[in-house]
């Protein structure tokens, strides 16, 4: 079984990296598309909810917590406020648990310390093959 | 000098890189993503960071001209910059950036003026080091075998 790929359709997993810093979106890209993914990258949580609203349809977004415009917890609030289902997986540089709970409460399905790693990505992964 | 000898010299250089303290694993999560698809990546990376991380010490430099200080401020913006050194594993930066932090949550302005140095110090000694790495590698993957 290739990683990525969906077995009853072949298309490929489709990633957004919600992130401002550079590094990071160069990194988790790199990560996700030798994992199977394709990826897209947005700068800002506006960005994020933009496209989805324009019609965009993605198996996992990658949300940085802190961004400018509009921040990962708001845009995961309005996401979920649209009745978006998708996997949405905080990412953040904060590791105190009570920072990582509040950015929980905005309707993550999960949250790590960034920049993710390999493990992370492929359990996430696996969690999407079983919510096919 | 021959291949075999600058591999070996590049593989003593790295490990001496970790053994300083300059990198921890982070890096090597890094260079496990490098491959024939992206086969200059960790270098990329390392030019990406030094190129995103002069605009944050820049807004630094500024804010610590600021009287009074904003420690708010200048912790929010450590907060960032210590984030972009974890990316890379850059170890003893970010230790550097830890100090500055404590000096902001104490609000002790010398502090922060005297670590930011510090700060700024270790980010180019890890430059240099880094660069005279990749510039080995470089040599050793063009070398001709022996």
């Amino acid at each position: 079984m290739v990683f990525g790929t969906s077995a009853s359709t072949q298309r490929k997993f489709r990633a957004l990296i919600a992130d401002d810093d550079p590094v990071i979106q160069k990194i988790h890209k790199v990560l996700l598309n030798k994992l199977g993914f394709e990826t897209q990258v947005v700068v800002n949580g506006k960005e994020a909810v933009d496209l989805f609203r324009s019609g965009a349809f993605f198996n996992l977004v990658l949300m940085d917590m802190e961004m400018p415009i509009m921040d990962g917890p708001q845009a995961t609030r309005e996401l979920r406020a649209m009745g978006v289902k998708t996997m949405i997986v905080g990412v953040t540089s904060r590791a105190l648990e009570s920072e990582k709970q509040a950015f929980m409460g905005a309707g993550l399905d999960d949250c790590h310390v960034k920049p993710l790693s390999a493990e992370i990505i492929t359990s996430l992964l696996k969690k999407l093959g079983k919510n096919k | 000098m021959d291949r075999n000898n600058l591999q070996r010299q590049v593989a003593y250089t790295r490990r001496s890189l970790f053994d300083q303290g300059y990198l921890d694993d982070q890096f090597i999560q890094l260079e496990d993503l490098q491959d024939d698809a992206n086969p200059n990546f960790v270098e990329e990376i390392v030019t990406l960071f030094y190129s995103d991380s002069s605009r944050l010490i820049h807004s630094i430099e500024q804010a610590l001209e600021n009287r009074p200080l904003d420690f708010g401020r200048l912790d929010n913006y450590m907060h960032q910059f210590k984030g972009s050194c974890s990316s890379i594993g850059a170890k003893k930066v970010k230790s550097e950036c830890t100090q500055f932090r404590e000096y902001c949550n104490a609000e002790n302005a010398e502090g922060c003026t005297r670590t930011f140095q510090q700060v700024k110090q270790e980010l180019a000694i890890l430059r240099r080091k880094l660069e005279a790495y990749f510039q080995l590698a470089r040599q050793a993957g063009g070398a001709q075998a022996g």
